[in-house]
């Protein structure tokens, strides 16, 4: 997980620009926090930097800030490029736009090999193309990183939009950046890190470690830049703000949009007495439930676990949810609910699981439950969650099922509830962890810890235990 | 460590001894590889206590520092490794091919055709662990920058005159070891690693002698009881009888052993200080008694590092038992194309290797490496069946036999493309959702393949897990007319394997040059290095940040085209 | 069990350091040493290690008696030249460790003198320990001072004991202190060996623990439970200590900055587990220690049978890193290898065979598969299956896949080839 925050001996966290002291309400806190990025963004002070770094806790409306500040950098009269990491994101991205900003002129530059999905080509202002010529000309061009980097241009950009700015590479910025004067970066710092299988111990330390965060490299090359952050999570309910705030972003706290009592989920049928009726009754009501299991070392593909998890989003479409927020009320369909796993080959179990139980796992025929790694997750945004815990079952705990990024990606993709599905014995499995990790000088320490993060969420969970056990 | 991996450990626990993880040889070996056995002082990682080195397996050469702190020392050791290092790396610099390319103008990006020289062969530096490799690099690190009696200002302590090039070359070849697949300059211990598995830990692995004694442990033992004994085994004095291979010593043998020897050439050679010095003395009788000294530490150093120069040629031996994978020759060109180029910034005077990457040169050299990560994977899995076992256990790759092969066609264009279908039977369950991409493997492992067939591509078509079938719409590779080309699909029966990743390695975005180092990263570089930490001064190097190239070539010819 | 993060040491209780020192004999107690918290940190859930380093057993000579000696040495010249490295530093009122320390700590500008007070270095630990403390709030007090505490002895109550702990040197200066690690690997290009420098910080954070309870302490409060939290109190430590090596390849000293808020908050953990040390002692047999000393005869207390047989009633949970990190760990491997247990070849190996733990049992069901299975399980009736069974299936249809295609691939016969089980 990268971080910006670092200390010096002599000196105290530099922290990001600093909110009004008052207490307005989270409404007026992130419209003042969302003024003041664009006017940095679109009306840039003589001599301010030539970038601005947004940190956006999850849901906190990045994706709106994102639509807001291309409207008003056309408005203002710039050409502007946007940024993204993964064709999801940016076929995501038009499709908002587009959507948001019918007068816009969108072009959506793609890969010769990868065609942008449906939901691009539906728009009227969306140009395609694998040229980027034929697109020189429109309002906004949106592609990926990888794309943008084998784009020549005799003409650059004056600005541009690095959305999920987190998660790109510092050696893909710096493939990029020739594109364009100014940018506004975007992103999430909590989640997951840009990684790679190769050596970069040499590198470890320079301010432009070609394998770390873009964010990082560019404040560390320009001091002078002082993150922004939105400080409102309108996605995460009341009952989840305080802990993922809390556990995973302890230096730079956000805030939920809504209050105890302004979401709910309502059953139509009423619960059976089983223990996966008593974890969705308890997650309606709670926000969380933790379904445990015996405890057990198992192979990461558990059955047991699995068909635990299908079981219970089975249970869920199946009881009639009603999801009661200040957007209304909505039926709990099978597309608002999504399952979370570490490994591809979980997810690929309970994909199969699911099938059998007859829920619709396939998006292309139909609403279906999205079933996907954490990886994949990034971005996304359900009703209910279901999760496998990435330390269910296992025999020992490693760098990855501790990485901070990835509990906090399956912990935060939720409006309402969500419910972890987990063997007993993480706790202990936590405290026998070693802890032998070697230090890098330089390397910023990033923060929180994935053990203090975990522990702190299994704490939170342990409040709302339901056992699963031989019935 | 994947499941393949462990099981062939739990096979060697079972069993004693070493079980075989590849089939075939994945790394160069030369006809004639230099072995380096390097030792350093205990607590002074930078500072080199001994070397043993050389191409013939019965004549090693023995350099040491008698005693490690004396820069003096230092220097000669250095200068004598320099002597035998420079001109078995030089060697291979006379002989080249001629390849043609073509070189695109930066100007006009016009392509204009051009000859580059290709050495046709490279050095290759064998050493026992990767501990051996780090130390190169320091050695490297310590002497390139040093300036010599031939540089306008030698400074107080000049360095024998070629010692900066032998720190140049080592810099080299421990930057290239840090490229997968190459094989310019080797760990023993990851070699054998690759191609076997003992029934011990990855640790466990990292000792040498231990991680042989798995392979030909004696009558009546197993390579537990073997390592074991290699590990800890002791004679009368107490000394191990399997030393470490290095660079580090054991501590017992610097007690009982090299301290009390370094001290008494410390005695012998203040007693020529002072037999040299106003007071006089029997100059002759001293002489003698630093050559007496210097000789035993000698002798006990030779016998410390014997032991290890053995075990490293031994594990030639077995390496060189296995048959060379297929696509060795096509990495060991990289390789070529990395030593030449080498030797010709040598030769155009460049300036050494700076301290610190800039941020365009760590990008670049990242990009490398993953790009050869990619390939190296690709071509062992291809040239290998017990590593494409690896893709096929984890859902990227599947095998099995063709049941049934159906014409079908593309009718939407202009005239119709044939867009057959074809079924394999297979007992893999590969993550193969409708619709994904996968590539036919075409290229018959082995060094005698003629030139591969062309790339095939096919997508799913259909998964019937409980017939145990894929079905796949082959989409390339059928020539251009509208019925495929004879031969061009797999007949039914025929065994078959498809790769849900590509075979093929995508070639990295362009980087900006070093001097158009955008203002996200600092600008171009030469003004300000930013390292986190604060860096001071250095010691005898001068900084030679502002010219910031360095090898970036895979070596491929297409690199450069 | 759900074990608090940060529970507060416990008091010295009694009776548990009674049954400690039983344990123990008449041998001294052994200190809790910078190798001990590496075996510590590297294997926390190990609870042979707990029971011995709880009650001071002098485990390397405990290994010797059980036959594995830990290979465990200091070369004399690493050491020789670690204490000309800190006799340098030393020479000329500590000039050559002031300049990087007050480049890194003070402002330009502020460079009274250095006051180096007496710490009774040739005193007993708790007459030093007292000196130390009271060297400590002097300094904290003199805001504008530079203080150099060389060699202070700390306090830290672990597991109902007190362990002494002497870090090479505490610099005080604004009311607030800082721990100064001194090491001879070297400072090379800014970097250092990322292993040595996580080991150092490891050590580090263990003094700083002991300066935060002891400031908490004289300011009668707690300490704070936030584990990131910056203790603001007079003589705090910073959470920040200071490594001192040498700079590239010459031996001036440079000083890096640490951050060791991470490693201060798992040592508060690890310590605070420790406390549950009489748990353990439980499986204990009564009677039963590991008394090393000799009889009057001059023969073993305890033969090497009887230690054997009452270390080995107190689980170990061996893994390779013991064998660089624990004197026992040559015997641990020893003893997993005779178990047959698949930890001997690695933490990791565990992850892929489930509940697994015998290579015999892995490989037999890599030989045939689950009973009754045919290939890959997709976890079919697993929801009604609560036995045993099911979960160890998923790891033996795998295996028994991998087996079948290793067999294949190098030509060797196997009962379910690939294609043979379907």
């Amino acid at each position: 997980m990268s971080s910006t925050e670092q200390t010096s001996p002599t000196g105290d966290p530099g922290g990001p620009v600093a909110d009004p002291p008052a207490d307005p309400t989270p409404g007026a806190a992130a419209d003042a926090a969302v003024a003041r990025i664009l006017e940095a963004t679109v009306r840039p002070a003589v001599g301010a930097p030539r970038g601005v770094v947004v940190d956006s806790p999850p849901g906190a409306g990045k994706s709106t800030l994102v639509v807001r500040a291309a409207r008003e950098l056309v408005a203002a009269g710039e050409r502007l490029m946007i940024v993204a990491q993964t064709n999801g994101q940016v076929d995501d991205l038009v499709d908002r736009l587009a959507a948001k900003a019918p007068d816009l002129t969108i072009g959506r530059l793609h890969a010769a090999d990868a065609r942008p999905g449906p939901e691009v080509l539906r728009h009227a202002n969306v140009t395609p193309s694998d040229k980027v010529a034929e697109l020189a000309e429109l309002d906004v061009v949106i592609s990926t990183s990888a794309k943008w980097q084998w784009v020549r241009t005799e003409q650059p950009w004056r600005h541009a939009i690095v959305d999920e700015a987190y998660q790109m590479r510092s050696d893909a910025l710096l493939a990029v950046a020739r594109l364009f004067e100014r940018a506004l970066f975007v992103g999430d710092p909590g989640q997951l890190d840009p990684f790679t299988v190769v050596g970069t111990e040499q590198w470890a330390g320079l301010s432009y470690d070609p394998s770390g965060s873009a964010v990082v490299t560019l404040l560390a090359h320009n001091p002078q830049i002082r993150p922004h952050r939105l400080p409102v999570s309108w996605r995460l309910p009341a009952s989840a703000a305080p802990l993922i705030s809390g556990a995973f972003y302890p230096f730079t706290p956000f805030r939920s949009g809504t209050g105890p009592g302004d979401r709910q989920l309502t059953a139509a049928v009423r619960p059976d007495g089983s223990a996966l009726d008593a974890a969705i009754d308890r997650a309606a009501e709670h926000g969380w439930a933790l379904l445990e299991l015996p405890a057990r070392h198992t192979v990461r593909t558990d059955p047991q676990a699995v068909a635990a998890v299908a079981a219970t989003v089975r249970r869920l479409l199946d009881r009639g949810l009603t999801a009661h927020s200040e957007q209304g009320s909505t039926p709990l369909t099978a597309d608002r609910v999504a399952v979370g796993t570490a490994h591809r080959d979980q997810a690929a179990a309970v994909r199969a699981a699911l099938t059998k139980v007859g829920v619709p796992v396939d998006g292309a025929a139909g609403p279906a439950v999205t079933v996907d790694t954490a990886n994949r997750l990034q971005g996304r945004e359900y009703d209910v969650t279901v999760v496998l815990h990435p330390l269910s079952g296992r025999p020992d705990a490693t760098a990855f099922h501790l990485e901070t990024g990835r509990l906090c990606v399956l912990a935060s993709r939720h409006r309402h509830a969500c419910i972890v599905v987990a063997r007993a014995g993480i706790a202990e499995l936590l405290d026998e962890h070693p802890a032998t990790e070697p230090v890098q000088l330089g390397v910023p320490v990033a923060f929180p810890d994935g053990w203090e993060a975990n522990h702190r969420v299994l704490h939170h969970l342990s409040g709302h235990r339901v056992r699963l056990g031989r019935s | 460590m994947s499941l393949l991996t462990t099981l062939a450990r739990l096979e060697a626990v079972r069993g004693g001894r070493a079980e075989p993880l590849a089939t075939v040889r994945h790394r160069h070996l030369s006809e004639r590889p230099m072995v380096l056995v390097p030792l350093t002082s205990a607590g002074e990682d930078g500072a080199p206590l001994a070397v043993l080195l050389g191409t013939d397996r019965d004549a090693p050469v023995l350099h040491i520092v008698p005693q490690p702190l004396n820069r003096t020392l230092r220097s000669e050791f250095l200068a004598d490794l320099a002597a035998d290092l420079l001109p078995y790396l030089e060697s291979f610099g006379d002989e080249v091919e001629l390849v043609e390319g073509s070189e695109k103008d930066p100007e006009t990006g016009a392509k204009s055709p051009v000859v580059r020289e290709l050495c046709a062969d490279a050095p290759q530096l064998v050493v026992p662990n990767t501990g051996g490799v780090r130390h190169l690099a320091l050695l490297g690190r310590s002497t390139r920058f040093r300036r010599t009696a031939e540089d306008e200002d030698p400074g107080p302590f000049p360095a024998p005159a070629r010692v900066p090039l032998l720190g140049r070359w080592l810099t080299h070849l421990a930057e290239r070891s840090a490229v997968p697949g190459s094989s310019l300059l080797l760990p023993m211990t990851g070699l054998l690693a690759r191609h076997w598995a003992t029934g011990q830990s990855h640790l466990e692995d990292q000792h040498l002698a231990a991680l042989l004694a798995w392979h030909a442990p004696p009558e009546g033992q197993t390579g537990a009881e073997a390592a074991e004994r290699a590990e800890t085994e002791r004679n009368a004095e107490g000394r191990l009888v399997r030393p470490p291979a290095g660079p580090t010593t054991d501590p017992v043998f610097d007690t009982k052993v090299l301290a009390p020897a370094i001290a008494r050439y410390d005695a012998a050679a203040a007693a020529l200080r002072e037999a040299e010095g106003p007071g006089g003395g029997d100059v002759a009788a001293a002489r003698q008694a630093v050559r007496v000294s210097v000789d035993r530490l000698r002798a006990v150093l030779r016998a410390e590092l014997l032991p290890a120069w053995h075990d490293v040629w031994h594990g030639l031996d077995l390496l060189r038992a296995l048959p060379p994978a297929g696509h060795l020759a096509e990495r060991w060109t990289g390789d070529r194309w990395s030593y030449t180029g080498h030797r010709d910034r040598l030769a155009a005077g460049e300036p050494p290797q700076p301290r610190v990457d800039d941020a365009v040169t760590a990008a670049r050299k990242l990009a490398q490496r993953e790009r050869e990560q990619t390939r190296l994977d690709v071509q062992e899995a291809l040239d290998d069946p017990l590593a494409m076992a690896e893709h096929r256990l984890s859902g990227e790759a599947f095998s099995g036999v063709v049941t049934e092969v159906v014409p079908d066609y593309d009718t939407t264009g202009r005239s119709p493309k044939p867009r057959p279908l074809v079924t394999v039977r297979t007992g893999d369950r590969p993550h193969a959702d409708p619709g994904r991409e996968v590539h036919r493997v075409r290229a018959a492992p082995g060094p005698e393949a003629g030139p591969a067939p062309a790339a095939q591509k096919a997508v799913i078509a259909a998964v019937d897990p409980e017939e145990g079938t894929v079905t796949v719409r082959v989409l390339s590779g059928m020539g251009r007319k509208k019925e495929p080309e004879p031969g061009s699909l797999p007949e039914p029966g025929e065994r078959v394997t498809f790769t849900l990743f590509e075979l093929t390695v995508r070639q990295a975005a362009p980087l900006p040059d070093p001097d158009d180092t955008p203002w996200t990263h600092g600008g171009p570089p030469g003004a300000v290095v930013t390292v986190l930490p604060a860096v001071t001064g250095t010691d005898s190097g001068t900084d030679t940040r502002t010219d910031a190239r360095t090898d970036t070539g895979t070596g491929t010819a297409e690199d450069w085209e | 069990m759900n074990v608090s993060t940060n529970a507060p040491l416990r008091g010295p209780a009694e009776p548990l350091a009674q049954r400690l020192a039983e344990l123990r004999g008449p041998a001294p107690q052994r200190s809790l040493n910078a190798r001990a918290l590496a075996a510590l940190a590297a294997n926390p859930g190990c609870h042979r290690r707990a029971v011995l380093d709880a009650a001071g057993v002098d485990k390397t000579a405990l290994a010797a008696r059980l036959g594995r000696p830990a290979p465990f040495g200091r070369s004399p010249l690493a050491l020789a030249r670690g204490v000309v490295f800190e006799a340098r530093l030393k020479e000329n009122g500590y000039a050559a460790l002031l300049e990087p320390l007050r480049s890194r700590l003070g402002p330009a500008g502020e460079d009274g003198p250095l006051l180096v007070p007496d710490l009774l270095r040739s005193s007993g630990p708790a007459v030093r320990a007292d000196r130390t403390a009271a060297a400590l709030a002097e300094a904290a007090a003199e805001e504008h001072a530079w203080t150099l505490l060389d060699h202070p002895l700390l306090r830290l109550d672990v597991a109902g004991s007190t362990a002494y702990l002497e870090p090479d040197a505490v610099v005080v200066h604004g009311g607030r202190c800082t721990v100064v690690e001194i090491k001879s690997f070297p400072v090379l290009d800014g970097t250092a060996d990322p292993g040595k420098v996580g080991a150092a910080a490891r050590q580090a954070a263990v003094y700083v623990l002991a300066l935060q309870e002891a400031a908490a302490a004289l300011a009668g409060r707690a300490v704070d439970p936030d584990p990131y939290a910056e203790q603001r109190l007079p003589g705090s430590p910073r959470t920040t200590v200071l490594l001192v090596c040498p700079e590239d390849f010459g031996s001036r000293p440079t000083a890096v900055p640490v951050d060791v808020r991470r490693e201060l908050a798992t040592t508060r953990r690890q310590l605070s587990r420790m406390t549950g040390i009489e748990r353990l002692l439980a499986v204990l047999p009564p009677g039963a220690d590991f008394d090393l000393s000799p009889d009057a005869d001059g023969a073993p207390v305890r033969s090497t049978e009887e230690l054997e047989k009452t270390v080995g009633t107190v689980p170990a949970a061996y893994s390779p890193d013991c064998l660089s990190t624990c004197e026992l760990g040559f015997h641990c491997r020893a003893q997993a290898r005779c178990g047959d247990r698949v930890e001997q070849l690695g933490r990791g190996v565990r992850g892929e065979l489930g509940s697994i733990r015998t290579v015999g049992e892995a490989l037999a069901v890599a030989r045939t598969g689950p009973v009754g299975d045919s290939g890959i399980s997709s976890g079919e009736d697993s929801e009604d299956d609560d036995g045993d069974g099911s979960g160890a299936d998923e790891a033996a249809a795998r295996l028994a896949y991998a087996a079948a295609l290793r067999a294949e691939a190098l030509g060797r016969p196997h009962p379910a080839g690939p294609e043979g089980g379907r």
